[in-house]
């Protein structure tokens, strides 16, 4: 598909904010909706709205239908032996909250040792931190190097009989550099150490294949890959789900209730209590169906010439630094956080936002990054495979111009 | 002494002469670039305005009965806000800052032309000045 085809699928790429063309580097946090996602969650907000699961009747059916077929296509898209491996939560961070708490207050007590890379989202920080404040387990940090690379070294010497889960992001949110997980799954499993990969930013640049992988849990919104906000999805291997506890009770969460005690459902279910977000989950259908075409050929090499154009612009610009460095076999994704001499993230942000370039500036939910970085925060440029060259170059040059107004 | 009021509409009428927004962000800049030296050993975390993406620094003492603000920030656009709120503010008796009703700001266009993150960040600003002229009021 030629990559004027593929703009055309995504309305907002045509608005403009404050009369000018919005140039949208904001995907990291999250993705434009194609029209395909768009329309499908008019169509079933108007014409298949029933509770799932529940009722016999017709409207039901299909809303149940639309909801399990997503399961499916979800199932298939990542490479997971089943469908019924697929638990649908409201994102990512839904997900991991979801783990931490099932799987970590089954199998997780004092003593044990949880390995997490430095360069994590707050989101696959704090609930494992929640995790120990109650079973008195402990976290290892696995530091990245200056060049923002994992060491495969290092999590062997970190990797001991009491470490129980590994978690990985498969891209950093910061540092877009692609993480080896199935070396990661590999070194971990000789060690009996399981692994969950936060796949967030994964889902969006790479074709995830977990079953290749061989990782226990995988996680990613809907949201940054095309989908309805309020969607995200956890993978887990069919034996961990089936070992695990319930996550929070409810409706359809159960086999049988009775005051003298209830038993529950098999998994998927037994983790969706209370109506679930049918809606925006059938939205996944066609997103994962945009995200497959933006993978291929001609997107694909779009997507690589604005990567290489901008990694060059920012490296060879001595007033920036860049974190996150292609090389030793880091492949960089067009993610691209960075700090410039001084110029203070914020006043660049809304420098650029004026120019109608939207980027994100902050702390990106990763303080522990900022502060083995040595910054209070980071200028955030992410692309999307809608994204062209000529919008990477007004970038690049807008990002001069209000450098040397903050001179 | 020209009222609140007169220096209030002063500001808004000079930051309207601007038509481009990143020629107000000029404007701010060097409006901050007004401010007198800030003390390092006053940015202390009780002088730090909560809810800011960049670090400002908020201080106020009693002099002859008015009270003076003085300020700093690590990123320049928001120096230049709060160096704006000070230009109003600074020197006046703390019962008129405290009785004011801070409209101004929205005829300046500053809030809805900042992200809500921002446009937090303003809002905290102006309820620290707001805080500090209540707590500096006759009693």
């Amino acid at each position: 598909m030629d990559l004027e085809k593929f703009r055309s699928q995504f309305p907002q790429l045509s608005r403009t904010v404050y009369g000018k063309p919005l140039v949208y580097l904001d995907n990291a946090a999250t993705a434009l909706r194609p029209q395909s996602v768009i329309d499908k969650w008019a169509e079933s907000a108007s014409m298949n709205t029933a509770n799932i699961h529940r009722a016999v009747h017709y409207v039901a059916s299909v809303a149940t239908e639309e909801y399990e077929n997503a399961r499916k296509a979800v199932a298939s898209y990542i490479g997971a032996s089943s469908p019924s491996e697929i638990v649908f939560t409201s994102g990512a961070t839904a997900s991991l909250n979801l783990v931490a708490s099932s799987y970590g207050s089954a199998f997780i007590g004092k003593g044990d040792e949880i390995i997490i890379a430095e360069s994590e989202h707050h989101s696959d920080i704090v609930p494992w931190q929640m995790l120990c404040e109650r079973t008195g387990a402990s976290i290892k940090v696995w530091k990245v190097s200056d060049d923002g690379h994992l060491d495969l070294a290092q999590l062997e010497s970190l990797l001991s009989p009491s470490s129980k889960i590994c978690c990985v992001a498969h891209i950093s949110n910061v540092l877009g550099l692609v993480n080896p997980v199935d070396d990661i799954v590999n070194i971990c499993h000789s060690k009996g150490c399981l692994v969950l990969v936060d796949g967030a930013q994964g889902i969006v640049h790479t074709r995830p294949d977990v079953s290749k992988t061989g990782c226990d849990f995988y996680v990613f919104s809907g949201h940054k890959a095309f989908a309805s906000p309020g969607t995200g999805i956890l993978y887990a291997r069919k034996e961990l789900l089936d070992s695990m506890p319930p996550f929070m009770g409810g409706g359809e969460m159960i086999n049988t209730v009775r005051w003298s005690g209830s038993t529950y459902a098999e998994a998927p279910m037994k983790f969706e209590a209370g109506t679930q977000n049918f809606t925006g989950v059938a939205t996944l259908v066609p997103a994962l169906s945009v995200l497959q075409s933006s993978m291929e050929e001609d997107l694909a090499a779009n997507t690589d010439k604005v990567c290489g154009y901008v990694l060059d612009a920012l490296s060879s610009d001595r007033r920036i630094h860049l974190y996150g460095l292609p090389g030793d076999g880091f492949v960089k994704i067009p993610l691209f956080s960075f700090s410039v001499e001084h110029c203070h993230h914020e006043d660049l942000a809304l420098i650029l936002d004026k120019m109608g370039i939207a980027v994100r500036s902050g702390q990106m939910c990763a303080e522990p990054l900022m502060d083995r970085f040595g910054v209070t925060g980071m200028l955030r440029a992410s692309f999307a495979p809608y994204n062209t060259l000529s919008e990477a170059e007004y970038f690049v040059r807008s990002l001069d111009r209000a450098i040397s107004m903050l001179a | 002494m020209k009222t609140l009021k007169e220096i209030q509409n002063e500001k808004v009428e000079e930051f309207a002469m601007f038509d481009d927004w990143l020629d107000k962000y000029s404007y701010l800049i060097e409006l901050g670039n007004t401010l007198p030296p800030f003390p390092e050993s006053l940015k202390t975390d009780d002088r730090l305005i909560k809810g800011c993406q960049s670090r400002v620094w908020l201080d106020a003492r009693m002099e002859d009965g008015s009270l003076v603000f003085s300020a700093d920030s690590d990123a320049l656009i928001t120096k230049g806000i709060i160096a704006l709120l000070v230009s109003v503010y600074s020197g006046r008796r703390p019962e008129e800052i405290a009785s004011d009703d801070f409209s101004f700001i929205e005829r300046l266009g500053l809030r809805e032309n900042l992200s809500p993150t921002r446009a937090n960040g303003l809002v905290s600003m102006i309820e620290t000045i707001r805080r500090m002229a209540e707590n500096n009021c006759a009693k």
